[in-house]
């Protein structure tokens, strides 16, 4: 029987059915329901409020950083306060915001829902995972305030500095940590719910390539994040013991805390931008009414990602004195893994080809992902050979490589999910009116504030500097003024959808005629989410159910 | 199709798997090996640098306690193993006493661990130390990954016994029975992990010459 009949006959939506937000997991009621619940749709939404507060913390920091550099001069911070800033806005973008982003809001929401099951394999796990989040979140900000004053070291902690700095390092690398704790326990759950609670008739080939990126990401979750916590551990007990490790005054070796971090810290860029990719193969084939174009690459590219990813850490390190050798064999890996990435951009485009494309809100945020991760990917590539990257490492060029990839990519499909998936989070519609104009705003304001960085980064602008030379000006103000079209958009956004949550029109079950398993129950979906589990017979994007969905 | 139905009945999402219980429990370990291994992996680069100093420091490690450590940590492995077996058979009071003893073990090495430790910073091995400042630098190295590495090993250790002490309450209070084990095995694994990067630690330590 068709997955679509199922949800339709088996499933009659009765008008007195409770939504999870209205049908608590527990015997408490009000915010206790919410702290002590189980269900993975209400963590992902508590998930959602920790991330957006700090994503929006990080804009402002940024904002305020791009006030310092409107003119030449240091006029506004001091130097150690700069430092502080870009350090903080770092480790809140990457820690708080772009790592747990899209799988913890959506991966929590969705992924069980799209294998159509109940909930993840261990609910209380989850619910645990949750709360260390937090509890990282707040060390982080308690740091903030004690004596010593904020961590200076860059969002790197590179040795030696950050086990000389007088900062409070050991309290806000601590907090990293435990985020990350929260992070392999995210992952685990992932990838025993991905192989345990698929329903009948959803073989691996039949799942959605949401689930496909979110489990590849999980993988690396957990295969990654434990070489960053002993990393982190032993620069603590560097600094609290004075135990010789990495500090090369008692013998130790920098480049090899390099060397550690960015094991971790490459293939955490994959996990920032597989799930967003995950998204984005969702988005797609909906608007453009077609079955996706080669899904089994797209499958296979990110368990490529994942793995080639895994090896390529040193090209973050050719002027740190690595040998030569390794330099050349990461750069040449460096180039190889840009091969699953260019896979995925054409198969996406293959699919639009000759589709009915319905430019909605979602289509549009998806398109201003490929153009500015495009231009981030393929300004990597540029990074990512030795002779280039001699000229250009340290300076604005990376900074603005990094931007178009983790914000222009994953940030843009972390806009992109909510204007997709709002209507079957929250039941209400926002106004598309106003997405579309954000779409707009979104990418010149981006634009702006981030492409003048790669000519001042040509041109020699250096890294992490408070103030910079006379000939900057132009650039720097333009970046400035963009900062301000950008940050702005953002709150625009924020404010549409919270109006949409109290005045938004209801949302039908398939706003966009989707048809993965989340399009088939209600908006929002009940507790259980299915009354009676699935049975899966379609593949996952054949669009033929959606006459099915819709005689029913 | 009939387990899922009774999962319907369970409002708080919390259902039974074993499999999925174990499955979790692998991942986990996966990610203890990897966090030790980031430890092994700065070990082997500093051995690799100075290796001289690396020997003359490792001869000054009592071998005679690290061994005995070694055997009992081993022996401990064993009584988990036969506790599981036990409840299994639905031998709860035999469970009992080889989980009885695989605590007791545990603590004996942990003492055994003190007062090597202890005998060390009386030497003046205290890391951070003047006279442990001024020694050549693989043997501040050599020192160094030997607490950090011995540290956090007890660290499970002590970790392992808490989780321990719980599954034997739970055995005595009959929620860990013949028919729904899966938490003891876990907790069983957990320990035989901590037993394995131990059989790492000694020959590194204190045999490796
Ligand atoms: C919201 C608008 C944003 C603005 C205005 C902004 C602006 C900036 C500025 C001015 C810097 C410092 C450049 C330097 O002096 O070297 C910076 C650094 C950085 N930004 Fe952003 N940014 C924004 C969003 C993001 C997002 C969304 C992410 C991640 C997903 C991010 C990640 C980073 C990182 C990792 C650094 C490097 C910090 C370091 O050097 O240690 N930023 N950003
Ligand atoms: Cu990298």
């Amino acid at each position: 029987m068709a997955n679509g009949t199922i949800a339709m006959t088996d499933l009659p939506v009765p008008k007195a059915e409770k939504s999870f937000f209205e049908q608590s997991t527990n015997k408490h009621s009000g915010i206790l329901s919410w702290l002590l619940t189980t269900d993975h749709k209400r963590i992902g939404l508590m998930y959602m409020f920790g991330i957006i507060s700090f994503f929006l913390v990080g804009a402002i920091i940024g904002l305020l950083m791009r006030l310092e550099l409107l003119s030449p001069g240091g006029k506004i911070f001091s130097a150690q306060t700069y430092n502080s800033l870009f350090t903080l806005h770092g480790v809140i973008m990457i820690f708080l915001f772009i790592i747990p982003g899209i799988p913890a809001i959506f991966g929590n929401f969705f992924l069980p829902i799209q294998i159509g099951a109940r909930d993840v394999a261990f609910p209380r796990l989850n619910l645990l995972s949750w709360y260390v989040y937090i509890v990282g979140a707040i060390l982080a900000l308690t740091s903030l305030f004690l004596p010593g004053g904020p961590i200076d070291t860059g969002w790197t902690f590179y040795i030696p500095y950050s086990v000389r700095s007088g900062s409070n390092v050991s309290l806000a690398i601590f907090a990293a940590f435990i985020l990350g704790f929260s992070s392999i326990l995210t992952g685990i759950n992932f990838v025993t719910t991905t192989h345990r609670l698929r329903a009948p008739g959803m073989s691996f080939f039949k799942m959605p390539l949401f689930v496909w990126a979110t489990y590849a990401t999980a993988w690396i979750q957990i295969i990654a994040t434990p070489v960053i916590a002993i990393t982190i551990l032993l620069v603590i007990i560097e600094r609290a013991f004075g135990v010789g490790i990495f500090d090369p005054a008692l013998g130790g070796d920098p480049v090899l805390y390099q060397h550690m971090f960015w094991i971790y810290s490459h293939p955490a860029v994959y996990i920032m931008i597989l799930p967003a990719m995950g998204v984005v193969s969702e988005i797609i084939p909906t608007f453009a009414r077609r079955t996706i174009f080669g899904y089994k690459q797209i499958a296979y590219s990110s368990l490529a990602i994942a793995f080639i990813g895994y090896l390529v850490w040193g090209h973050h390190m050719f002027s740190s004195g690595q040998s030569d050798t390794s330099n050349w064999i990461f750069s040449l890996l460096t180039f190889l893994v840009a091969l699953p990435s260019g896979v995925k951009i054409f198969n996406w485009v293959a699919t639009m080809y000759k589709g009915s494309i319905d430019p909605q809100p979602p289509f549009l945020w998806v398109m201003s992902f490929i153009v500015l991760f495009s231009i981030g990917g393929l300004t990597g590539l540029v990074l990512g050979a030795l002779a280039t990257d001699i000229h250009l490492t340290d300076t604005y060029f990376v900074v603005a490589h990094f931007h178009y990839v983790m914000f222009g990519g994953t940030g843009t499909i972390f806009i992109a999910a909510f204007h997709y998936w709002f209507p079957k989070m929250f039941g209400k519609m926002y106004n598309l009116k106003f997405a579309k104009i954000a779409v707009v705003t979104y990418f010149i304001g981006f634009n702006m504030l981030y492409f003048p960085k790669f000519i001042m980064g040509y041109l020699g602008m250096p890294r992490r500097y408070y103030d910079y030379l006379p000939m900057y000006t132009p650039y720097q103000r333009i970046s400035t003024y963009g900062s301000w079209i950008l940050v702005s958009t953002l709150f625009f956004i924020v404010g549409y959808f919270i109006h949409a949550y109290f005045r938004g029109k209801k949302a039908t079950s398939n706003p966009w005629g989707g048809v993965t398993l989340e399009w088939h129950i209600p908006s929002p979906p009940p507790v259980e989410n299915f009354k009676v589990i699935p049975v899966i017979t379609h593949d996952p994007y054949d669009f033929s159910q959606l006459k099915e969905m819709k005689d029913e | 199709m009939s387990d899922h139905q009774d999962a319907v009945l369970e409002v708080n999402h919390v259902h039974r798997d074993d499999v999925g219980a174990r499955m979790g429990m692998w991942l986990f370990l996966l990610t203890e090996v990897l966090l030790f291994g980031g430890l092994f992996l700065v070990y082997a680069v500093y051995r690799y640098q100075y290796p001289d100093q690396f020997r003359i420091a490792g001869m000054e490690l009592n071998t005679s306690i690290g061994t005995l450590n070694t055997i009992i940590l081993l022996t401990s492995s064993l009584t988990v193993a036969i506790s599981i077996a036990a409840i299994q058979k639905g031998n709860k009071l035999l469970s009992v006493i080889m989980l009885s003893l695989t605590l007791v073990m545990a603590f004996m090495f942990l003492v055994n661990k003190f007062f090597e430790w202890e005998t060390k910073f009386s030497h003046g091995i205290i890391p951070g130390s003047k006279e442990m400042t001024s020694k050549p630098n693989g043997q501040i190295l050599f020192y160094g990954l030997y607490f950090v590495m011995t540290g956090l090993h007890a660290l499970h250790v002590i970790i392992g016994m808490i989780i321990l002490a719980f599954m034997l309450v739970f055995v005595i209070r009959n929620k860990i029975t013949e028919g729904n084990y899966v938490k003891l095995e876990n907790s069983g694994l957990y320990w035989h992990l901590v037993d394995l990067i131990w059989i790492f630690l000694f020959p590194l330590f204190y045999l490796v010459q």
